[in-house]
């Protein structure tokens, strides 16, 4: 755990149930100052709870929360004075046009009107959405949408960001600019806390990721200790002879096979060395292949594996 | 700025968004208008000469009756505009904006008393219009200046009571549909209070009804202010109670269901 870097959000222990369902059973969370976390988790793992505990949105049933050093519980002001909110379904005024929708952002911020309209005309040109200012959000598409949002979040200058899925129901065109947009953030030095279903969105985007299935932290590190987490990687060999299979499988060591389909799985690290050994072996016991394929562990296995979805 | 200060200028700035939305949003605004104007000309020139006749003042007839129903269709007037104020303040629920304010650090009621005042502003526009229409066809005011303040101040304090209560209700309301239904038994207290037809008409137990449920003290007082003629001491003292204890229920339910939400 990086402990030289303050930590912008804290949780310990954090729980809420609704009636006898508990959504969150107690997680713990700390993110350094400058950082990008990802809480990752499929669909009703509490994602959305978690974030909602956080920004002060809804009270936890125990443990402690802290944004920027304060408490969530009882100092809610000041923790909504440091943070900016993108929801999971876009924040905005669908009466007010592009610009007037920042303007109201800049007027709770008490920012002043010179001060408002700097940043909503900066705003507007950073996220593309200068066509956009004129026009009501009814008219935009998902991702200028998503984008006016993450600008409105950012007129208060926040220091820590929190991002609810904000590519759910995008296309991967609309994906892209948000990603390039919350980079933009880091690069300014926000901390960001980001939900997502996607493994792919916090392979690019998160310094560490937390794994939430059925409200408990089941894994939590970088993206490449994740990766590391599980020995997923093998390779499939499909031979020619069905009466091979058995005995390749026992040579080999093999962690499966399967006498009808011909295939035989090993487990590898997918290193050129250990293949190397592995043609060496088949060679010198005269088996015969038709089909060899590499498997390495991505994200993918590591998300099915620990939340226990795996199909695989 | 002070917490006051900042707690003013976000009212203000929760006005102006409500405001915008008024004027983005004209049909609804137009709908809550037209409504007590139909009611006026159905009731005047439909309903009116025979209506009228029965009053059992010494003229009778459509004038008569356009006399008695005007103030009890400035109400009706305070009535439709608030239907719009539940339908808006639960529209704005269902907008994702609102969890958005909710995470930022300001005075949190003035999402609400933003909705308020604006429809504040709603209702003297209606029952503006309903007036001129009524003295457009014929109706006579004899209030004056004092008279004119006076019922400035009355619709103020009913307005303030309705409005409050259709926020909560508009709060309380889990679809925008249901908000546009909770609040239609309001429209059909006048009729059961004396906007229409004196209450000593009605059988005996509607009338125990009509002249203690709000809106007859309400109307009472409208029409002594309108014509000058002396306000019963009892009806003022109702309608201020029954003003501020609506208000003060709207209140409770909508800050609680906003904070809880």
């Amino acid at each position: 755990m990086n402990t030289t870097k303050p930590l912008a959000i804290e949780a310990r222990n954090l729980t809420k149930s609704y009636g006898d369902t508990a959504v969150l059973g107690g997680i713990d969370i700390a993110v350094p100052e400058g950082t990008v976390f990802s809480l990752l988790g499929p669909n009703g793992a509490g994602k959305t709870t978690t974030v909602n505990i956080l920004t002060t949105l809804i009270p936890a049933d125990g443990g402690d929360a802290f944004v920027g050093g304060r408490s969530v519980a009882r100092e809610a002001d000041a923790v909504r004075r440091t943070i900016g909110v993108t929801g999971q379904f876009a924040a905005v005024d669908g009466l007010l046009t592009g610009r007037e929708n920042l303007h109201l952002m800049g007027r709770l911020h008490h920012l002043g009107k010179r001060e408002t309209r700097r940043r909503a005309e900066e705003l507007l040109e950073r996220f593309d959405l200068m066509d956009a200012a004129k026009r009501a959000p009814a008219t935009y598409s998902g991702g200028m949408r998503r984008r006016l949002d993450i600008a409105m979040c950012l007129m208060g200058e926040p220091k820590v960001i929190f991002l609810d899925e904000p590519t759910t129901g995008l296309d991967p065109a609309g994906r892209r600019t948000v990603w390039s947009s919350i980079r933009e953030l880091v690069k300014a030095g926000a901390t960001i806390f980001l939900t997502t279903q996607y493994l792919e969105e916090a392979d690019e985007l998160a310094d560490r990721i937390a794994v939430l299935d059925g409200g408990r932290l089941v894994a939590e590190g970088t993206p490449e200790q994740l990766k590391r987490m599980i020995p997923g990687g093998h390779i499939s060999l499909r031979l020619h002879r069905a009466d091979q299979v058995e005995r390749t499988a026992q040579i080999l060591n093999a962690s499966g096979s399967d006498a009808d389909q011909l295939t035989v799985q090993v487990p590898s690290d997918g290193s050129v060395t250990s293949l190397r050994k592995l043609l060496d072996v088949l060679d010198r016991e005269g088996i015969e292949v038709d089909e060899l394929t590499i498997h390495t562990p991505d994200l993918d296995d590591v998300f099915l594996s620990l939340t226990g979805n795996a199909t695989a | 700025m002070s917490t006051l200060a900042h707690s003013l200028s976000d009212t203000s700035t929760m006005l102006r968004r409500q405001l915008k939305h008024m004027l983005r949003y004209p049909s609804l605004t137009l709908m809550l208008v037209g409504m007590p104007v139909v009611f006026l000309l159905l009731f005047v020139y439909v309903f009116g000469g025979t209506l009228g006749d029965g009053l059992g003042g010494p003229t009778g007839g459509r004038e008569a009756y356009l006399t008695y129903l005007t103030p009890g269709m400035t109400l009706m007037a305070i009535v439709a505009a608030v239907q719009g104020t539940a339908i808006s303040v639960a529209m704005d629920m269902t907008e994702g904006i609102i969890d958005r304010f909710r995470t930022m650090s300001i005075a949190r009621v003035s999402v609400l008393t933003g909705h308020v005042i604006a429809a504040m502003i709603q209702a003297f526009l209606c029952i503006a219009v309903v007036l001129l229409v009524a003295i457009a066809i014929g109706f006579r005011p004899e209030a004056d200046l004092l008279g004119w303040l006076g019922l400035v101040g009355v619709f103020a304090l009913i307005s303030f009571g309705l409005i409050w209560l259709t926020v909560g209700l508009g709060m309380a309301a889990k679809t925008v549909e249901e908000a546009s239904n909770t609040p239609m038994p309001l429209m059909l207290l006048p009729f059961l209070g004396s906007a229409f037809v004196p209450t000593e008409s009605m059988p005996t137990a509607v009338q125990y009804f009509a002249d203690y449920q709000p809106f007859t003290p309400f109307i009472e007082v409208v029409r002594g202010l309108l014509f000058d003629t002396a306000v019963d001491g009892t009806d003022l003292v109702l309608t201020i109670a029954w003003s501020l204890a609506l208000a003060l229920l709207g209140y409770v339910v909508a800050k609680k269901k906003f904070n809880k939400r």
